[in-house]
């Protein structure tokens, strides 16, 4: 029997299981290094663009809109192909981070902005007549009750960040993707090969998904919130598509 | 500059512009149709059905859509532009049945009762009051959705399918010195921006419509 199934294909990728681990595990760090890197971007940008500076506001707005609006493939793709011809000639690992870390911080800019704008404007107003500057009002007031919010749909986030991290497939990256689509391009062991790299994927995002929902419920739980913040929410989860 | 953008060049890069949006649009109006018969089977089927849909939906959330265009390239014998088509209708169609779940989910409990009340039965209540307003509620995140799948369909360049960004990368082959590589990359993606800035602008003011 030679189907795409066939026991002996099976038999071949868990004798090579090693190095799809070793994929899995290069996607686990570019994950990683990625999510802080849209954290940071996040964060900064998603406060510059509730600030009260006109410049800085224009550029998270700029930073956003071409983010959110052209393809991670292009981004990639710039970094990997335009670059050089800059003399930057960056490692494929570097390219994973900053491409993912890069697109994903625009999204998270805007759950982070959504989310201080969700609270209260009387809130500011209270902080400033208590003396409290910008900052210490972010710092102290806001931010923390923001967290709160935006948790669920950065989980979201991040298990879109995760699935983006296959990009480095189509750079020659060595992540788990790639180890799958080179490894079976030798000996045509398509389908046991993609089946074993799915339930990795799967057992990296399932997790995820699930704090995200669980957290999700306890929010709606305990304060009503009415449909149109629920579709804001929603809007907010699945942006960011993949 | 001429050299880049001569008449050949361009009506290339149309070719597959042409191409990129065959395979999104019918990919997004599948998934709309398929979607929705996931979202309404995991909301209101208890039996195998409602299973299906869960499983089926949480597998495709939780792994790349990558592995859906290589897997459904390399395993299923169907044209190039079908098997794009058939990946993201897979993929999206999971995708929208989330979206739509949460539209449903937003109508409040009571009109389903009300619709009980006057006789209605429970289709008669899906078909007639819960659906439309789920439907109406959705349409901006259907939309955005909509943007992400025209950005995505440059993955499909991994299997060789030659839209809009392979027909790119193709063209840059040709290329040598740095400005014809960054026209060409800032022209690709202006393009997509152009497209996916206009949809996310309809967006936003249907959304403060609503």
């Amino acid at each position: 029997m030679n189907g795409p199934f066939s026991i002996f294909k099976w038999e071949a990728v868990f004798k090579d299981f090693s190095i799809f681990l070793e994929g899995f595990l290069t996607t686990l760090e570019v994950s990683i290094l990625g999510l802080i890197l849209a954290l940071i971007l996040g964060v900064i940008f998603g406060v510059l663009s509730t600030g009260k500076i006109k410049v800085f506001k224009i550029i998270s707005r700029i930073y956003v809109e071409v983010i959110q609006n052209t393809p991670l493939v292009i981004q990639v793709f710039f970094l990997f192909n335009g670059l050089p011809y800059l003399k930057i000639v960056l490692p494929v690992f570097l390219i994973g981070v900053l491409g993912v870390g890069v697109y994903h911080g625009a999204y998270i800019s805007e759950v982070v902005r959504t989310g201080i704008t969700s609270i209260a404007k009387g809130q500011f107003e209270a902080a400033k007549s208590q003396g409290f500057s910008h900052i210490q009002t972010m710092r102290y007031i806001i931010l923390p009750q923001t967290v709160k919010i935006i948790i669920p749909p950065l989980a979201n986030q991040l298990v879109n960040l995760i699935k983006n991290t296959s990009i480095l497939s189509m750079i020659a990256g060595g992540d788990l993707m790639y180890t799958a689509d080179s490894w079976s391009s030798a000996n045509m062991y398509y389908g046991p090969a993609y089946v074993v790299t799915g339930i990795l994927y799967f057992l990296l995002c399932y997790p995820l998904a699930i704090f995200s929902r669980k957290l999700e419920l306890k929010e709606k739980n305990k304060v009503s919130i009415n449909t149109e913040d629920s579709i804001q929410g929603q809007v907010i989860a699945t942006e960011g598509g993949l | 500059m001429s050299t880049v953008f001569n008449q050949a060049n361009i009506m290339f890069l149309l070719e597959g512009m042409k191409l990129t949006l065959t395979i999104a649009l019918i990919s997004i109006a599948l998934s709309m149709f398929f979607g929705t018969i996931l979202a309404i089977l995991r909301n209101f089927s208890k039996g195998i059905l409602g299973r299906f849909a869960t499983i089926y939906i949480e597998i495709f959330r939780n792994t790349p859509l990558l592995l859906w265009i290589l897997s459904i390239r390399f395993l299923v014998p169907i044209r190039p532009m079908y098997s794009g088509i058939l990946s993201f209708t897979l993929f999206t169609s999971a995708i929208m049945a989330e979206i739509f779940r949460g539209g449903m989910n937003s109508v409040s409990k009571g009109q389903y009762e009300a619709a009980y009340s006057q006789g209605f039965s429970k289709f008669q209540t899906l078909r007639y009051i819960i659906l439309p307003q789920s439907f109406r509620r959705c349409i901006p995140t259907f939309l955005s959705q909509a943007v992400t799948v025209i950005k995505d369909t440059s993955f499909l360049w991994a299997v060789g399918i030659e839209e809009f960004t392979g027909k790119g990368m193709i063209l840059m082959g040709s290329f040598a010195t740095s400005f014809q590589i960054f026209l060409l990359f800032g022209a690709l993606a202006g393009m997509y921006f152009i497209i996916n800035f206009t949809i996310s602008c309809g967006v936003r003011t249907i959304k403060t419509e609503y």
